[in-house]
């Protein structure tokens, strides 16, 4: 029962529109999505037991910010400002000179530096893969998890059978 | 004359201490946790980060202990907050329609794709106090799954089913997609405002103030008879895009609830009958705010309708100006302040013009030769 929503109308609410199709961006904007949404703990503890060996430096030390979050009118119209998010960002410099970045969701310094870490070493050589993969995994599970929760509240209509039989 | 008054810092410092041992009451009592707060009044949390315009919960949790459960105060707190911090960028426009759906409703239509979706609602229930909530607090059992998650592309009411005939309006589809958006939390808001400025303020407006309004458009104080369309609430992704990176990234997510209302139209000369539409979309999970919400903002589309304004939730400058409760809280509290000079100002006006009336009087009495004596004034 899709319809024919004006042209053009509907192009900002599609997810393809605006996915480059570099694949090393696409897979980069993959693991910061997962590394925004894990735990400071979670990435402290993998660093710690992995990476303790790596020296590396702040590019721009964390810091706690907002991001003015946008809506549609109609969720498809003009632009407008609903209200602020707090969001913390840092860079880092790996010893080979390569740099992460983070932009996390929140006020934690410290996931911001780690998730800037693991950033830079998925892109120096992609040694992290594997923790990103189970991160996205569990991600995934929650999610699907809460999705079969709120299915269970699906209403069920029933007609009952009223009037006559011919 | 102006005479500077001291002497109310060991009061205010007292008070002020006197407020903090209220506010932790009882100390029998354990501690309420800003982790407590953030998961068990998560409602409070969401009011006060819809009206705060700050998307933080711990932050609003903290706000909500602060401030003792004044959600007013709370909002007031984190409106003062986030002056503190720096703005690093714009988020894209959010994607409602791939929101990961906690609630999915339609008063419209009943059996629409995807379902009738209730969630974590109070609807339906009996409206009894249940005090086994107050007794021993056991743990819920965890809620049922279904075989199946919710669908992932849950279709639009307005968009993917009603317009298929024609039969709503279109969102105006930006021809200019760039064109800057208003935003008054940077610039005065100014009159007539653009449907943007209108809806970031009816966002972060009192929810009383524009309960009651949208209440207003249902008695007849604007001629928009609604229906909810759609309601959903769930999460969704922010994206940013950095400078330094030159391609969009997700940050997280963010949970929002939207409300869209489908509203009478009569038609014109030059369009056929068709039905309108009313926005509302706030931080967190708030039903109530987001109705109200979109039966304020079709209100005050009155102009670009062609409507008569025939109640107060047309008028947007009305509606604007007094939306916001910290500003009004501000103006109206503010009198409980020192106002001596102020006042002392009035009272020796007051007691000229009672001299002047009663000098005009005796002379007049004097002049018809009454004479009495003043007392009997």
């Amino acid at each position: 029962m899709t319809a024919h929503p004006a042209p053009n109308a509907r192009a900002d609410q599609n997810h393809t529109a605006d996915t480059p199709v570099d694949p090393h961006i696409a897979a980069r904007q993959k693991w910061m999505s997962v590394l925004a949404r894990t735990s400071r703990a979670r990435l402290e503890a993998e660093w710690s037991d992995h990476y303790s060996t790596e020296s590396w430096n702040h590019l721009r030390e964390p810091q706690i910010g907002m991001v003015m979050v946008r809506g549609r009118a109609g969720g498809a119209g003009q632009r407008f400002n609903l209200g602020e998010m707090t969001v913390t960002r840092c860079a880092v410099t790996l010893s080979d000179g390569t740099v992460g970045h983070s932009y996390v969701k929140g006020r934690d310094r410290i996931q911001a530096q780690y998730a800037a870490l693991f950033d830079a070493v998925m892109l120096r050589n992609g040694s992290a893969s594997d923790f990103i993969d189970t991160l996205a995994n569990e991600q995934a599970a929650a999610k699907r998890d809460h999705a079969r929760k709120v299915a269970a509240t699906k209403v069920d209509f029933f007609t009952l059978v009223r009037g006559e039989d011919e | 004359m102006y005479v500077a008054v001291k002497g109310g810092e060991r009061a205010i410092n007292n008070a002020h201490k006197l407020l903090a041992e209220q506010r932790r009451g009882d100390k029998d009592i354990a501690e309420i946790e800003t982790d407590q707060i953030e998961q068990q009044l998560s409602l409070s949390v969401t009011r006060v980060m819809a009206e705060g315009s700050l998307y933080d919960r711990d932050l609003a949790a903290l706000a909500i202990k602060q401030a003792r459960g004044d959600l007013i105060e709370a909002i007031f707190l984190m409106r003062a907050y986030r002056t503190t911090l720096p703005r690093f960028a714009f988020s894209k426009p959010i994607k409602t329609a791939e929101m990961d759906i906690s609630r999915r409703i339609s008063a419209t239509f009943k059996d629409l794709p995807g379902g009738q979706i209730l969630g974590p609602t109070f609807d339906y229930t009996h409206r009894l106090l249940d005090f086994t909530l107050m007794a021993n607090g056991e743990a819920p059992a965890e809620a049922p799954q279904g075989e199946q998650p919710v669908d992932e592309n849950m279709p639009r009411v307005l968009d993917d089913i009603l317009n298929y005939e024609g039969l709503i309006q279109d969102e105006p589809t930006p021809v200019d997609d760039d064109a800057p958006v208003a935003d008054l939390t940077r610039e005065p808001v100014k009159f007539p405002a653009g449907r943007d400025l209108r809806l970031q303020n009816l966002s972060r407006g009192d929810e009383g103030f524009v309960l009651a309004l949208g209440y207003s458009t249902q008695r007849g104080y604007a001629n928009s008879h609604a229906f909810v369309g759609e309601i959903r609430y769930g999460t969704v992704s922010v994206e940013i895009e950095p400078e330094e990176l030159g391609f969009a990234i997700d940050i997280g997510d963010i949970e929002l609830t939207e409300c869209e209302t489908v509203n009478k139209f009569k038609g014109s000369k030059t369009k056929l009958p068709q039905f309108t539409r009313g926005y509302g979309l706030v931080f967190g999970q708030n039903e109530r705010k987001s109705i109200s919400m979109a039966l304020v903002d079709r209100a005050m589309r009155a102009n670009e309708m062609g409507e008569q304004i025939m109640g107060p939730a047309q008028d947007s400058e009305f509606v604007m100006e007094h939306s916001d409760n910290v500003q009004s809280t501000g103006f109206v509290e503010h009198i409980k302040l020192p106002h001596y000079v102020d006042f002392q100002g009035e009272l020796e006006l007051v007691r000229r013009m009672r001299t002047e009336v009663e000098e005009r009087l005796a002379k007049r009495d004097a002049e018809d030769g009454i004479s009495h004596p003043k007392a009997a004034e």
